[in-house]
């Protein structure tokens, strides 16, 4: 290796050090530590205990292992759909040429930019059975609204919608690949004749398809990881009737309330090949449908 | 190249430069720590879960023993005076634990009463038994149901600070626009369920569209022509004790250390009396009616708004009349006992806030000193009556029922000395034995389960989590 060769390498090494640093301490050693606590009886305050895979065999007969991972499917599988038809619609309308168009995308992204637990705090009030926006409106059009957050059909179609209301994340990612899908494109499909949805389905989608999978693939992992909204709207035990108990939230539970730090340790594992897998599934099927290119 | 080389020296200077930095503030962060001197003060840190009145009441207590403390080492210059100084945690029961496992804990700690086995199972605490024994400490000066909180498998592991009890509150004025007397409150579980019907008031529709007030629970009229303005009871209401309303009808949640007795026959009966509330005045007026409630402590909440005539509270629940509704004309009896039962009566919720020392901590005797200080009568009181409840000592002084601005406070305080207080069971498992029966009393109250089938899911559930809990213990004990 040549001298200069060398100092490169070192240098370039201690420009990457930081970032490796913070892999390691904030990511690799926690997986690594987690791993083996989930092989053990662990509860932070005392020696853990080797188990072996008992922690993963017990999760495979809890039922509220699977109540909980049902529920953030539910979400996860709502919130990413909804999401995506209305983000992408949302910026399909505002990447239109009228006056003020950047106000609409600020008011149209302003929510986003709310904190979730005042968000949740917010959205409790509009969901109040009695007094809520929502079932004020519906009873002035004639419909005796639910109790929402306290009626267990109705609370997981709540927390989807309210998650629907954060979509200005998705739309500002959108817009910029609606900005970017060259106009000649446009240009020579209405010269072939195509209408506004033949230019949408044989233009717009396939062009900003690597966009789509990108925030398609980011909503599913933020759907999994759903905690805040069920924390804070209707408590850790998840009601009504365990209704929006999520796979975190009961995660925490086991973790921190009841001190079973070995257990959840495994459900984080858990979540992880999930989202892994869910990940990996994602970018299989997009090889069929995402172009990249031009 | 030249320049390349010309430049090294110059990086090489640059990161010893902040090699320096980094080992010279570390240097200086060692440094910090305070050269010994046997009269410099020891200092403890104490966590408090309370803010507003309880808090200040504390705050007032530390104060008395810093000032004594300072004191005392005016008078004799080798006596190192300890000072504590209060810190404010939110969520303390759970943070604590997290700052013992990590090594870091408060010398002292202000905690409830039902955390002491959980925190116990996992070695989180100092055994005060040999502290206690040195000092001489006289565990019958307390009322044996709140010293009992602190002990757990053979060991006091904490000590009864500010006890509590729960009875009957009533509405006064409601009970007498409902033609009911005032003065004497329901004593039966039966009796409770008439004056409910009578309090209980809507506003009904007619197909005219003329609007009219009706008492009962009107089980003719549709739901959608009758809109609840006033209930007698809820169950729900306050939401806190929902796991315990079978103590009031015998039944006990754990029917001995190693076994799990939800599905108790007099638990079911407590539940299906829960349940029956839901199907008297339906599942979702209750749920409109609840979601326009404030909490306890604002004005809005069902009690002090009079939307609820009698509720299940606590003894602080004076304090938050006083606050928000001073003009409340209201009263506190025993909560009733089912009929045919009377050895059931005065049963109560009785919990306490309780000080311990956690493991790890860095002045456990200075803590300890402290804690002997609080535990005298004097200061006990002065707290209690501070705090508006009353104090876990059997003696009590003339000055304190005097003082107390609480009306029905020895009312409380009896219930709190009954037979049959009840106190949250002490199991290392209670976090989720309360989350599944939360879950249980949901099924229950929306009626999607009968009581006898849920309390039987959650015994079962619970049995199994108890005998790994115990397992887990017996192999860590083996360890």
């Amino acid at each position: 290796m040549s001298p200069v060769a060398r100092t490169n390498l070192r240098n370039g090494l201690l420009f990457c050090l930081p970032w490796l640093i913070g892999l390691s301490v904030f990511l690799i050693y926690p997986l690594c530590a987690a791993f083996y606590y989930s092989l053990c009886d662990y509860s932070v305050l005392l020696p853990p205990v080797f188990i072996g895979f008992d922690n993963y065999l017990d999760l495979a007969g809890d039922p509220l292992f699977w109540k909980s991972l049902r529920n953030t499917a539910y979400f996860a599988t709502g919130s990413v759909t909804l999401g995506l038809v209305v983000s992408l619609t949302l910026a399909l309308l505002l990447n239109s040429k009228v006056r003020g168009v950047g106000v609409y995308r600020t008011i149209f992204f302003l929510p986003s930019l709310m904190p979730v637990v005042a968000g949740s705090i917010l959205w409790m009030w509009m969901y109040n059975g009695q007094s809520g926006l929502i079932n004020t409106a519906l009873r002035s059009i004639g419909i005796d609204g639910p109790a929402w957050l306290g009626d267990p059909t109705w609370s997981k179609p709540a927390i989807v919608i309210m998650a629907v209301w954060g979509a200005g994340n998705a739309m500002v990612v959108y817009l910029a690949g609606l900005q970017d899908v060259p106009t000649s494109l446009y240009e020579a499909a209405l010269i072939d004749g195509a209408g506004f949805f033949q230019r949408l389905i044989h233009v717009t989608i396939p062009m900003i398809s690597p966009v789509i999978y990108f925030n398609v693939v980011l909503s599913i992992i933020s759907g999994f990881q759903a905690f805040t909204q069920a924390f804070i709207m209707t408590g850790s035990t998840g009601a009504p009737e365990r209704s929006t108990l999520f796979y975190v939230l009961n995660l925490y539970n086991v973790g921190f309330q009841d001190l079973r730090m070995g257990y959840a340790s495994a459900m984080a594992w858990v979540l992880f090949v999930i989202i892994l897998l869910l990940t990996f599934a994602a970018t299989k099927l997009s090889k069929r449908w995402v172009t990249y290119d031009r | 190249m030249k320049g390349r080389q010309a430049r090294a020296p110059h990086h090489r200077a640059g990161i010893g430069a902040i090699l320096l930095l980094v080992l010279g503030s570390l240097a200086a962060v060692a440094g910090c720590s305070p050269r010994p001197n046997k009269n410099a003060p020891r200092h403890i840190t104490y966590w408090e879960k309370w803010t507003g009145f309880e808090a200040e009441a504390m705050d007032a207590i530390i104060a008395d023993f810093n000032a004594r403390e300072t004191a005392r080492a005016k008078s004799d210059p080798n006596y190192a005076p300890i000072e504590v100084e209060k810190v404010t945690i939110s969520k303390l029961e759970q943070k604590l634990l997290i700052a013992i496992a990590g090594g870091n804990p408060p010398d002292l700690a202000g905690n409830y009463s039902f955390c002491v086995a959980a925190y116990a199972d996992n070695g989180a605490l100092t055994d005060l038994g040999p502290m206690l024994k040195r000092a001489g400490f006289d565990r019958s000066r307390y009322i044996d149901h709140y010293m009992q909180l602190g002990e757990y498998r053979g060991k006091t592991w904490a000590l009864p600070l500010v006890p509590a009890s729960t009875a009957l509150l009533l509405n006064k004025r409601l009970l007498e626009e409902a033609g009911l007397d005032p003065e004497r409150p329901p004593t039966t579980i039966e009796e409770l369920d008439a004056y409910a019907e009578q309090l209980t008031r809507w506003e009904v529709t007619l197909p005219s569209g003329e609007k009219q007030i009706r008492t009962g629970y009107l089980p003719a009229v549709p739901s959608e022509q009758k809109r609840l303005l006033q209930a007698g009871f809820l169950p729900g209401e306050p939401s806190w004790w929902l796991y315990g309303y079978g103590d009031y009808f015998g039944g006990r949640l754990l029917a001995s250390p190693e076994t799990v007795s939800a599905a108790d026959p007099a638990n079911v009966r407590g539940f299906d009396w829960v349940a029956s509330y839901s199907k008297k005045l339906g599942i979702g007026v209750i749920k409109r009616f609840r979601s326009g409630f404030g909490n306890s402590s604002s004005p809005q909440s069902a009690f002090l708004s009079g939307k609820v005539a009698m509720v299940m509270q606590g003894v602080w629940m004076h304090n938050y009349i006083e606050k928000y509704a001073p003009g409340l004309q209201w009263s506190a009896a025993p909560f009733p006992y089912p009929a045919g039962y009377p050895e059931l009566a005065g049963t109560t919720h009785a919990e306490a806030d309780v000080l311990m020392i956690p493991k790890g901590s860095a002045h456990p005797e200075e803590a300890f000193a402290f804690m002997q200080y609080v535990s005298t009568q004097p200061v006990l009181e002065k707290l209690c009556l501070a705090q508006q409840k009353f104090t876990p000592l059997k003696d009590v002084s003339e000055q304190f029922w005097h003082d107390h601005p609480h009306p029905y406070i020895r009312l409380f305080r009896e219930l709190g000395t009954s037979k049959n207080a009840v106190a949250i069971p002490q199991t290392g498992i209670w976090n989720e034995y309360n989350r599944e029966l939360g879950n249980a009393v949901d099924l229950i109250q929306n009626l999607t389960e009968p009581p006898a089938r849920a309390l039987a899911d959650v015994q079962t559930k619970m049995q199994i989590a108890l005998d790994r809990n115990r397992e887990i213990l017996a192999r860590r004990a083996a360890q």
